[in-house]
């Protein structure tokens, strides 16, 4: 017996690895993946960045033209965010459990987020770019789709976590949506919904810098015309001040997420 | 009941004569609410600042946004394949989905040695310590520029696309792994010690198992997040897949028809694999 | 005395098959405290529920104060009607960010348009009002508090200044010492008992403590499974009438029956 039930528990271990295996090969065949190049490259790629890879003085001299476009591309990934936040808290209140108004707006509310948050950043760029060009317009709205898509759900699990019994009890009292939602539902989550934003901010520094290589703007455009150029001295600039950024950010956000609380 | 502000607008309140505000004040301004007010006080004037400055180009942001909506028409009700055929966009499909499981494979396999040691009941807290912060800078570096740094050695493919799109999904699984680890219980560590249980033994024997469920549910979210992530590179950094004939529809045939059947193809593998991914998350919580 | 209160063959399903009351008559003295006592899911909340229309019974009449709950239609109206009905929770159901003042101020919400509640203006003999309740159930220190730093008897009575702000009618209590020790739930079984005796407004209050219901209660009303299956004093309650309410596990019944009739005889 107890034999037997160890020997299944193996087989069916072995088989879940198997299954694995077999699923790792073929996409490995599909996408022309070979497992002995990734090993050969990881060491070559380490070696030429430090041959290549770091900023040199005469790549501190563009400097300025990089914190300039850095700098814009916080504020678009700021302006993005705080925006759809707006929009974002009105349709995860249409849709949430707990405040919604009736069942088919809620509903279709979700249906839109769903949409919005189910389709990659980098398609929204591609489309906006037929509109907008490369401004920074593109880029605003590219990432102003995705954090609306991405933030109603957090709202709305946030609002449905929060506030079902206050609710109940301010519509007991007899007060109306809007005094229930900015008296009690508003104040319960607040704390939470920024930290959504915040969150949702160092989030679309990252992809602005995606967007922008897709689009040409921002900070994104300066890393792609740089490696482009083969500068890769300047173009780790860029990335070096990339990553300051977020990891300033980061250090901001948790430090106002712990004295919000 | 101290004075507060001074008379406000005058307001009536259903047939009582109008009043004014103050005298008895009603909130006490703690540190968390002016953490508040002032983080979003902060982010308005932000936002403003970055309509202000932003490089518009020309752009009259009105007409913009009315031939945004027009394109989301042509996208959602008017899709059409031109340059290929079902099979093959399906086939594209498949390539990116493979990217994603490729990423999500070695990214969970790396972090599971990572985690382990980032955990802090399996490590000390020094090597834990240092294991999460490596972490953050990792992820402080956006995924595309890894993979383009990788593609300057390896070449623009799925080489470059894979290793430079793992980062993020180590990065990511590290800590969620890690913390599913932190959720054992201290004691039943404790007592395989005391039965004289190695470190290896306790892991296989006792983290692992306890905790499968959980990095199932994780590294499966992870795959979901891959595939989003896979469709980008394929569009910015020649990952191949589905991105990349999206890219080209967009930068050289202008050909919205056809970005509106990729797009529904991408939404409806994001949404079927966001549907499985809140299952298996159930499962996991129940 | 007037009857302010009164159910007229009132029934609520869930779904096709769910009965969660079934055919339920009894009606409510002015200035009464009325206890509704039975086992847990034998719909003493939906009962409570259903008279501030929180949840909608499927058929029959609920009169409160002369109008028929059930047929009011506008929810403006329904609104109108709810200032005058205070409720208070098991879990109190505070917003625990904001200080004990503003929860209290919350019921005067009904009594305010969309903007000036939703901007949370309060004219001065609201707070006036306020301050007097709060301090009459003993909370002056706490007035500026948050109420997460609250106990949670201390909570319950910010739960029940809210309600008084109200200037309701009567008050509905839904377990509202099911999650308190025995110190704070008699504070606030005293309070509620001083509310119906001196301010005159009628309580109804759903329990699970029968001692409790036995001490406090002008009238008792016991349900069991959707249906009332007693109504009357508490001083007639027969083991054979709690024997119906809470069904026939022997056991449970032993420590229902035995030791709050001790207790209450007692007191």
């Amino acid at each position: 017996m107890r034999s037997n039930f160890l020997m299944k528990k193996r087989l069916y271990s072995g088989g879940i690895l198997l299954v694995l295996v077999l699923l790792a090969f073929g996409a490995a065949s599909m996408t022309e993946f070979s497992l002995a190049k990734c090993f050969s490259s990881i060491p070559k790629a380490i070696v030429w960045s430090l041959g290549n890879f770091y900023p040199v003085a005469d790549s501190f001299a563009k400097l300025p033209d990089i914190l300039a476009k850095l700098q814009e591309t916080l504020l678009i990934s700021i302006a993005s965010a705080s925006v759809a936040a707006i929009f974002a808290l009105v349709f995860a209140l249409i849709g949430s459990r707990v405040t919604k108004i009736n069942n088919f707006l809620a509903t279709l509310s979700r249906l839109i987020a769903n949409i919005f948050r189910n389709i990659d950043v980098s398609i929204w760029a591609l489309v906006l770019l037929f509109s907008f060009g490369q401004s920074s317009l593109t880029g605003y709205f590219a990432l102003f789709v995705a954090s609306f898509g991405f933030l109603t759900r957090a709202f709305m699990e946030t609002i449905d976590e929060v506030g079902a019994d206050t609710v109940e009890a301010l519509r007991a009292t007899g007060a109306n949506f809007f005094s229930i939602v900015f008296q009690a539902v508003i104040p319960m989550s607040v704390s939470q919904l920024i930290s959504w934003v915040l969150f949702m901010i160092e989030t679309n520094i990252r992809a602005a810098t995606l967007v922008g290589i897709l689009t040409g703007s921002g900070i994104g455009f300066v890393f792609d015309l740089y490696y482009k150029k083969m500068d890769y001295h300047s173009a780790s600039l860029v990335v070096l001040s990339i990553v300051l950024s977020i990891l300033l950010i980061e250090q901001i956000s948790n430090y106002v997420r712990r004295v919000m609380l | 009941m101290a004075m507060t502000k001074t008379a406000g607008p005058v307001l009536t309140n259903g047939g009582v004569p109008p009043f004014q505000e103050g005298r008895i004040k009603i909130r006490v301004l703690s540190k968390a609410n002016i953490a508040i007010r002032l983080t979003m006080l902060i982010l308005a004037v932000l936002t403003i600042v970055g309509f202000a400055t932003f490089n518009y180009q020309g752009v009259h942001l009105l007409k913009g946004l009315m031939s945004t909506l027009a394109n989301f028409k042509t996208i959602f009700f008017q899709p059409q394949f031109a340059h290929f055929t079902l099979l093959e966009a399906i086939y594209q499909l498949f390539i990116t989905l493979s990217l994603g499981v490729l990423t999500t494979l070695i990214g969970a396999i790396i972090a599971l040695f990572l985690g382990m040691l980032a955990a802090e009941n399996l490590s000390n807290k020094t090597v834990s310590n240092s294991i999460k912060g490596f972490v953050a800078v990792i992820r402080a570096v956006p995924t595309v520029l890894w993979v383009l740094i990788f593609a300057v050695s390896a070449g623009l493919g799925s080489v470059a696309a894979v290793i430079g799109m793992s980062f993020h999904s180590i990065s990511y699984l590290t800590k969620a792994y890690s913390e599913s680890f932190e959720e054992l219980n201290q004691g039943t560590i404790e007592a395989l010690e005391g039965c004289g249980a190695s470190w290896w033994q306790i892991v296989c024997q006792a983290v692992l198992p306890s905790s499968l469920t959980s990095l199932i549910s994780w590294t499966f979210i992870r795959f979901e997040i891959n595939f989003g992530v896979s469709v980008a590179m394929g569009a910015a950094a020649g990952a191949g897949g589905i991105g990349y004939d999206m890219f080209m529809d967009s930068a050289f045939y202008y050909n919205l028809h056809e970005m509106g059947v990729i797009t529904y193809l991408i939404l409806i593998v994001a949404m079927l694999l966001e549907f499985m991914s809140i299952k298996i998350k159930n499962k996991v919580r129940a | 005395m007037t009857t302010l209160l009164q159910f007229k063959n009132v029934s609520k399903q869930y779904g096709n098959s769910t009965v969660a009351l079934s055919d339920v008559n009894f009606s409510v003295n002015e200035g009464e405290l009325v206890s509704i006592i039975g086992p847990s899911g034998a719909g003493k909340s939906t009962l409570l529920r259903c008279i501030n229309r929180l949840i909608d019974a499927t058929s029959g009449e609920i009169i409160f104060d002369g109008a028929d709950m059930l047929k009011i239609n506008k929810k403006h109206d329904l609104r109108a009607l709810r200032t005058k009905i205070g409720m208070i929770f098991q879990n109190y159901n505070l917003v625990e960010r904001l200080s004990v003042f503003e929860n209290v101020l919350h019921g005067r919400l009904g009594y305010k348009s969309a903007l000036v509640g939703a901007l949370g203006l309060y004219n001065e003999n609201e707070k006036k009002q306020a301050i007097k309740i709060i301090q009459s159930l003993g909370l002056n220190e706490q007035v500026y508090k948050r109420c997460d730093q609250l106990s949670g008897g201390q909570k319950q009575r910010v739960g029940i200044a809210r309600a008084l702000v109200q200037e309701p009618r009567v008050l509905l209590a839904d377990e509202p010492i099911a999650s308190l020790d025995p110190n704070s739930s008699k504070v606030i079984m005293d309070h509620l008992k001083n509310i119906c005796t001196t301010l005159g407004i009628t309580v109804l209050v759903n329990l699970h403590q029968l001692d409790v219901a036995l001490n406090y209660s002008d009238r008792i009303i016991g349900i069991s499974g959707g249906r009332v299956v007693y109504d009357g004093l508490p001083a007639n309650l027969t083991d054979e009438d709690i024997r119906r309410i809470y069904g026939s596990d022997p056991e449970a019944l032993n420590l229902i029956i035995q030791k709050p009739k001790e207790v209450a005889q007692k007191i």
